[in-house]
């Protein structure tokens, strides 16, 4: 009961921050000299002045902004985002819709390598401060941050896909043949295009993550609780494991949720390097195109998940520390 | 009282430095860094060639003793537009660092400072900003706009400013209260004054950390948006656009793709270093 | 959908068991003729727009439509003009009237029949004004069109055309079953055509691929190949890698690709690469609105200030020729003595100079009454061959005090925004060319609205004149006079500097047969490219 109306609570919260990003990204579309979303008329030639000012009107860009705001927002939460200005004309949900499953694929089974491979190399650099072994990881740690993510792929690229010749460089799965394929090998074919962009897309979550494993670890170590643990005499397996990771655990997860952004806005890097039909690379296209509608409806869409990210990081959070749920946890 | 006040800080200004020198990640990522200023101060000296003058005769070639590192696809040598490349990268670091850097000291102290609705207010704007992924702001940004260097470093700074905020915020926060403050309040100091004198100067040690540590992401978004053609725009080299060159050349050219990206990695992570060592050196507990 | 076949190795193993049995075995092809099957991947950086032709002007959404639709006429490989769906046709009346007699037995691709009522029935869609196509212009020159049966198709025109037979091509034959009463902007055709042609679209999926399967009923016999398929990758560094991988057949290499990544071993064994002059010219073009480029001086500086050999050398790695007019070198109309602009930078300064264009400040750039020279150059963004282009003008003119910036838009964008609504100051762009030598649509006078091609708005009454008596005299001897004079017009006025023309270099994967370059490219004969059972490798189900 108390979770659900800490839930409650939270989506309350919610919503001004979900009409503070509407608000920023309907700034941001004004941003535009000459006529913001100007639509069909542009593409008539026969269009007349006059035609022109009716249409206007029809559309409310003779309103105030207000006004045209609160007609966007509507179609917004209605998902009607407006039609492409590309050739093709299309709704931009739709063109949204189609894409977004392969973002967020690939951005979760990121997530997954990052939790999987960071904790175990965080904990074991805190559990070693200062040996060999977490010099190393230090080491790598700062050159993973520092180098960025494309040319990275650039030289994996170069080396795996051409040089070795081991991996696919672009696109999701083979294109000839690929529908007579079974299951199996379907699945084998995705996998072998994923692994470049999955491993790119992790690699500054995998040293930021492991950075920030180790050193919640350090804290959690330094505490009472964990001295008293050895002193009773547990294993030290047991301690590291069962009592410390539990607790350095928490803080990271607010971290996970604080990092989607960055995953998120990373690939649209990635997916343009490997051809890979996500939003990112529907964000550049429509950069490149100055295809107004689906810009913002992207910039907007990302956002709303990325809000909705966080909240399942809270969440999981409130789940797993029940002082939050009950208010006792003072907020930061 | 007055006169304790500078003698203090004096005191910890060397102790400050003393602390850093002792520091081996702050001396190399300091070492990193001064080249980099140096190169990008002297490049005119430095470089061997115009980074711009096309030479159709020279086309992709290979590292050779005419040209260190290789030529681009219209000839120009590589080191040149490299050495050139690192006043891009020093004018996006400082420019998008400093907007960031202001703005978010500004509202943080805002925040911190006067409390109640202010804080919620910015902090509610910190939480929205924080939401969207930068780099679909930015481009989205930049493609209302036109892409400039100007317009890029703006845009960088204008939405790399959550971290600072909230770090002042919550030094202003933890100040605010300390016995130095009250005692100026009590000899009738107004809000500036102790903002100013009092507070600021005890916060400047993260906010240095945290810009240093900025000036790194600002390259690499500035690259990554160079990269994708919405940055700086060729022929001003920029080693995010190299590396574009770098990828349409891949198979024939691995110098293109090579150079700059070490370029890159190396500039920021001796910004990372000389921020982390900068950091650990300011650290009480480190110290005492 | 197309899938692999046996994979080789199977059946090189069936081969060698064949023959070391002397057993006659049906896999021996040689001189049998060709045979039936596969398809042929091709890479385009750009998707279609749409698939009537006549509403399209983007290459891909032609080359799509010209495997889907046919013409009255068409080119043969020698660039003769001859019949397509006409048998045969006649000229009368001192060239105004030209009478088609149609083939019989031609079926659209629902089964209805052809007939000259489509014809006349596109003939009247393109002209009206309602219908937004970049095209009309020739037709406009018709008095009458008639059909009078189902097989003559007779259009009198108001004034002898010279180029009005050629005009008759795929643009204008559409399925008046299809569109009667329709409108023809909305119209499902756009995106599931149907046509007459050797192919029939199958799937199109936007930004991805275009599929195209072999029409069975095509009058001049079923094609070999049973599929044609585009695949869209945007960037050429990747489509290239997808030729390496397997992933496409046939694709136009850049010249850097040409020259130096397909020389290996691998490559020689498994394509065929080609080259021969393109159809197009790429060209720097001026707003002549502008108040910088109305004087011709400053025109005319800026091609002395251009090292034409040295952009062929660095962008086509000589794979081109430098462009002195708006024609290829090789074509029978070519004027090779006009006016020339040899890269003479002193000169181009004098020219300036003259026009009141000195540093006046000493910031190196050349100013006039305070105002700088400096200008932004559009250009379309993914064509790695203009933005290089583009670098080395801008390096050139730099040199002589012009800055010049480079903006890079995207395609559509770039047509619908800024050159419709002139919003430019220059642009580098291409033309292609046709095979006769009638410019009248891009150079013309009238033709500077909205959406026509005259977009610099070029006024030159001499050239006007002669556009209009070129097109009026068939003799080729007195066009040829003409065409001469206006090239000399152009190159004195220089409304465009002309750049080059660039050479065309397709590369195909080596399985395929029957590829002939002649004078009018290798596409030509494409319904009679095919693979060796034995080599072919997808099925088109």
């Amino acid at each position: 009961m108390d979770f659900l109306i800490w839930i409650a609570k939270k989506l309350l919260t919610l919503i001004p921050t979900f009409i503070g990003i509407t608000l920023i990204s309907f700034f941001v579309m004004h941003l535009a000299p000459g006529e913001p979303m100007s639509l069909q008329a542009d593409f008539n030639p026969k269009m007349t002045p006059e035609m022109r000012q009716r249409l206007r009107a029809q559309y409310g860009l003779d309103k105030p902004l207000y006004v045209q705001y609160a007609k966007w927002f509507k179609g917004l939460v209605q998902l009607d985002l407006g039609r492409s200005f590309s050739p093709d004309r299309r709704k931009v949900w739709d063109k949204i819709k189609e894409r977004l499953p392969v973002t967020i694929l690939i951005n979760v089974l990121s997530m997954i390598l990052i939790i999987v491979v960071s904790i175990p190399l965080g904990v074991r650099a805190a559990v070693r401060q200062n040996s060999l072994f977490d010099q190393l990881t230090t080491i790598l740690v700062f050159v993973a941050y520092a180098a960025p993510a494309f040319w990275v792929a650039l030289l994996l690229m170069l080396y795996f896909g051409i040089e070795l010749n081991w991996l696919p460089v672009s696109g999701l799965h083979t294109l000839m043949g690929y529908e007579s394929m079974d299951t199996w090998h379907k699945v084998l074919d995705w996998a072998r295009h994923l692994v470049l962009p999955v491993f790119v897309s992790a690699i500054g979550g995998l040293a930021g993550f492991s950075r920030y494993t180790r050193s919640s670890m350090l804290e959690v170590l330094r505490q009472d609780f964990i001295t008293t643990a050895r002193a009773k005499g547990l294993p030290e397996g047991t301690v590291i494991y069962r009592h410390a990771l539990r607790n350095a655990l928490l803080p990271l997860i607010t971290i996970l949720g604080l990092s989607i952004p960055g995953l998120i806005g990373g690939s649209v890097i990635f997916e343009s390097i490997f051809a890979i039909p996500g939003v990112g690379q529907l964000m550049w296209s429509s950069v490149m195109a100055r295809d107004y509608p689906v810009l913002m409806g992207n910039l907007v869409i990302v956002s709303v998940l990325t809000l909705l990210g966080n909240l399942l990081a809270d969440m999981g959070y409130a789940a797993v520390d029940p002082r939050i749920r009950t208010g006792l946890r003072g907020e930061e | 009282m007055a006169k304790a006040a500078p003698e203090k800080r004096r005191n910890k200004i060397f102790s400050f430095i003393a602390a850093l020198l002792a520091n081996p990640l702050a001396i190399s990522g300091s070492v990193i860094v001064f080249v980099l200023f140096m190169t990008a101060l002297l490049a005119p000296l430095l470089a061997p060639y115009d980074p711009q003058a096309i030479d159709t005769y020279h086309i992709l070639e290979a590292p050779s003793s005419m040209h260190w590192l290789g030529t681009d696809s219209l000839g120009r040598d590589c080191l040149s537009r490299l050495i050139y490349g690192s006043r891009i990268s020093l004018l996006v670091g400082f420019v998008a660092v400093g907007i960031a850097t202001a703005v978010g000291t500004v509202l943080g102290a805002l925040a911190g400072f006067y409390g109640k609705w202010i804080d919620t207010i910015v902090m509610r704007f910190v939480d929205i900003m924080l939401c969207f992924p930068s780099i679909f702001l930015i481009m989205a940004v930049i493609a209302f706009l036109e892409p400039s260097i100007w317009n890029i470093m703006a845009v960088i700074g204008l939405t790399g400013w959550m971290g600072v905020a909230r770090l002042v915020r919550a030094e202003f926060l933890s100040l605010r209260k300390r016995d130095f403050v009250l005692a100026a309040r009590i000899s009738g100091a107004s809000n500036m004054r102790i903002v100013f004198s009092e507070i600021l100067p005890n916060a400047i040690a993260p906010i240095i950390v945290s810009a240093t540590l900025g000036v790194g992401g600002a390259i690499l978004t500035e690259s990554a948006l160079s990269f994708l053609g919405i940055g700086v725009q060729p022929p001003t080299p920029s080693w995010g656009n190299m590396l574009t060159e770098g990828k349409d050349n891949l198979e024939i050219a691995w110098w293109l793709s090579v150079y700059p990206g070490l370029a890159i990695l190396i500039t920021v992570l001796g910004y990372n270093l000389l921020g982390e060592g900068l950091r650990d050196a300011l650290d009480p507990r480190k110290r005492g | 959908m197309p899938c692999k076949k046996i994979p080789a190795i199977s059946v090189c193993l069936i081969l060698s068991i064949l023959i070391l049995n002397p057993v006659d075995f049906v896999f021996a092809r040689s001189g049998e003729g060709p045979d039936y099957g596969d398809a042929i991947i091709s890479g385009s950086i750009g998707d279609a727009s749409n698939l009537i032709p006549m509403l399209a002007s983007d290459a891909t959404s032609h080359e799509i439509a010209s495997l889907i639709y046919n013409g009255l006429v068409k080119y043969d490989k020698d660039l003769n003009l001859v019949g397509d769906l006409a048998e045969s046709w006649t000229i009368t009346n001192e060239g105004k009237t030209i009478t088609f007699h149609l083939k019989h037995g031609i079926k659209w691709q629902d089964g209805a029949p052809f007939t000259s009522a489509d014809v006349l029935f596109g003939f009247n869609t393109i002209v009206d004004p309602k219908t937004p196509t970049a095209y009309a212009g020739d037709f406009l020159e018709v008095e009458r069109a008639e059909a009078p049966d189902p097989y003559t198709f007779k259009v009198t025109y108001k004034e002898p055309f010279a180029p009005a037979l050629s005009s008759w091509g795929d643009i204008v034959v559409l399925p008046k079953h299809l569109l009667q009463g329709k409108d023809i902007t909305k119209s499902s055709l756009s995106r599931k055509p149907v046509g007459l042609g050797p192919y029939k679209l199958k799937l199109w999926k936007t930004q991805e691929r275009i599929e195209l399967v072999a029409n069975a009923d095509y009058f001049e016999g079923r094609p070999y190949l049973d599929g044609f398929i585009m695949r869209i990758i945007p960037d050429p560094a990747t489509m290239f890698m997808e030729l390496k991988a397997g992933g496409l057949d046939w694709m136009s290499l850049s010249p850097v690709q040409y020259q130096r990544q397909t020389n290996t071993p691998f490559f020689k064994k498994n394509f065929r690469k080609y080259k021969y002059l393109s159809f197009s010219y790429t060209y720097l073009g001026y707003n002549l609105k502008h108040p910088f480029f109305k004087d011709k001086r400053v025109r005319q500086a800026i091609s002395y200030a251009i090292d034409k050999k040295e952009i062929i050398r660095g962008v086509l790695l000589g794979l081109g020729v430098e462009a002195t007019g708006p024609y290829k070198p090789d074509a029978w109309f070519y004027n090779p003595h006009v006016k020339h602009y040899p890269y003479d930078p002193k000169r181009a300064k004098h020219l300036l100079k003259e026009c009141g264009w000195q540093d006046t400040d000493g910031d190196g750039i050349l100013d006039r009454n305070g105002i700088p020279f400096s200008f932004t150059v559009l250009t379309n963004q993914g064509n790695s061959l203009r933005d290089k282009t583009a670098q080395i003008i801008q390096y050139r003119l730099g040199q002589i005090g012009i800055k010049m910036n480079i903006r890079q838009l995207e395609w559509t964008a770039f047509i619908n925004d800024f050159i419709d609504k002139r919003r430019f100051e220059a642009v580098i762009l291409g033309w292609t060319l046709g095979q006769d030598p009638d410019i009248y649509d891009i150079w013309h006078s009238s033709k500077t609205g909205p959406k026509e091609l005259n977009f610099i708005g070029y006024k030159n009454a001499e050239v006007d004149r002669l556009l209009i008596k070129g097109r009026r005299t068939f003799d080729r001897d007195k066009r040829k006079k003409i065409y001469f004079k206006i090239q000399e017009i152009l190159a004195e006025d220089q409304p465009y500097t002309f750049l080059y023309v660039p050479m065309a270099l397709p590369i195909v994967h080596a399985r395929f047969h029957g590829i002939k370059p002649a004078p009018a490219g290798i596409s030509y004969n494409f319904i009679r490219w095919w693979v060796p059972k034995n080599e072919q490798k997808y099925m088109m189900r």
